[in-house]
């Protein structure tokens, strides 16, 4: 986090500055879409995991039980 | 990288896949446009069509930002750098657009030799700004281009301009919005030249939904029909929105629905939408590459901010440009055919030497089905 409004990522090892100014009540830790330098929103991860676990469920792919993220 | 990789795993995709062709009923053909052109990439990028059984097709939309991007527009900004000296600002996508007279923003910038304008890259809005900060004897001129994805980000520029009372910093506004684009391809009288696109459901843009919400899609479910469902942006959350679209139009449903929950909510980013608002008012009309003049379809700066409003500080005119004649990229904007439809694909036009704007960023139809070789599965 700096000062106005900026803050630095991590892309897959990259770190980049980006702005927040897009977003409220952002924390060290979180994820967040990002685009053109821009932070667009948060990531919430229950709702990620709910994904994943509905690629597994519709997909058929994964047996009952298995982890559904790496 | 988390929040990626898991959203790739090509075991989980066989396993969509198959799902796919258990859910399609055989005796029926389904056709889905992905608005989006970050959607067309990632389709192209991981053979996605290839899994899908032949009944379930799927077709590109308007959704790339410099696909849809006017000769017109490209004009004005080329114009700006080598007529009036400034200082252009532009996304690196927008550089090889094609525009008038065989010019791009790139080849523009190869003429300007000696003259006091410039063309540069940035990667974002604030570079403009820093840029018109460092550099006050300069007119900076930002090229904003893009869906309410990028329009935020602009509101942004222009506010701290405004704050830091920069004389010498301005916009050439040409945001235009997803919902109009829709509705133009739903309704618009050229789409009946063309022949009617047969749609039996959209899937909805990933970046533009975390701004705008899904209610705006609402609209569309109810009034023409027609499914929606909102994707992330990798190769598994098209396959299960793909899934999803199927299953309605089997059950004879026209619902939003949200696979990218972990970005989107029904509402949007209300605090970008709110900024927006401030700024930006709507255009009573907007020429867009391949859908003609699209009316309310985009954004231009509000009175409070003209002293931002490029088109205001230099009495810009515009002037709309046909496209090249062979360039079918109009009609596979909307759908109705594909690239390999094009005399010229991959001969006269490539992505090294566009002629059309399809053919531009890796986002275009035409490159997308350059670049990952599919135009070969299709022909
Ligand atoms: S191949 Fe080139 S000329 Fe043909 S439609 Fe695509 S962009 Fe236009």
């Amino acid at each position: 986090m700096r000062e106005d409004d900026n803050a630095v990522v991590d892309l897959a090892g990259v770190r980049k500055e980006i702005s927040l100014a897009l977003v409220d009540d952002v924390a060290v830790g979180d994820y967040v879409i990002v685009h053109v330098g821009y932070a667009l929103n948060k990531l919430d991860p229950a709702e990620a995991a709910k994904t994943l676990a509905l690629f597994a469920d519709l997909g058929g792919g994964l047996p009952d039980g298995a982890p559904v993220s790496r | 990288m988390k929040y990626i990789d898991e959203f790739r795993d090509g075991e989980v995709a066989r396993g969509l896949a198959a799902a796919i062709r258990a859910e399609a009923d055989p005796d029926r053909r389904y056709h889905f446009m992905e608005f989006c052109g970050g959607h067309t990439h990632a389709i192209s990028r991981y053979g996605v069509a290839d899994l899908l059984p032949a009944n379930v097709r799927m077709i590109h939309g308007p959704g790339c930002p410099v696909c849809v991007l006017p000769i017109g527009r490209v004009d004005q900004a080329i114009r700006l750098a080598l007529d009036e000296g400034v200082t252009l600002c532009t996304y690196g996508d927008c550089l090889r657009v094609p525009a008038s007279d065989g010019l791009s923003l790139l080849k523009a910038k190869a003429r300007l030799g000696g003259t006091s304008g410039d063309i540069r890259m940035v990667y974002s809005s604030a570079d403009a700004v820093a840029h018109a900060r460092k550099h006050p004897e300069k007119q900076v001129v930002f090229f904003a281009i893009g869906f309410e994805t990028t329009t935020p980000p602009t509101a942004v520029a222009i506010k701290q301009a405004q704050a830091l009372g920069l004389a010498n910093f301005s916009v050439l506004c040409c945001h235009v919005l997803t919902p109009s684009a829709i509705a133009s391809i739903l309704e618009s009288p050229e789409v009946r030249r063309y022949g009617t696109v047969p749609l039996d459901g959209f899937i909805g843009p990933a970046h533009v939904s975390t701004i705008i919400g899904s209610r705006p899609y609402e609209f569309f479910a109810e009034e023409y029909r027609k499914p929606v469902v909102i994707a992330g942006f990798e190769p598994l959350d098209v396959m299960l929105a793909i899934r999803l679209l199927i299953r309605q139009v089997n059950e004879g449903r026209a619902e939003v629905e949200n696979e990218f929950s972990r970005a989107v909510s029904r509402a949007g980013n209300v605090k970008a939408q709110h900024l927006v608002a401030e700024v930006f008012e709507l255009r009573r009309a907007f020429e867009w590459r391949g859908l003609n003049l699209v009316p309310y379809s985009a954004l231009r700066l509000r009175k409070e901010f003209a002293d931002f409003d490029a088109e205001r500080r230099f009495h810009l005119d515009y002037r709309s440009v046909p496209d090249h004649k062979a360039c079918e990229c109009g009609a596979i904007l909307r759908g109705v055919k594909q690239p390999q439809d094009c005399k010229i694909f991959g001969t006269v036009c490539t992505p090294e030497n566009p002629v059309g704007s399809c053919m531009v960023s890796s986002e275009g139809a035409c490159a997308a089905h350059y670049t990952y070789g599919r135009y070969k599965d299709f022909a």
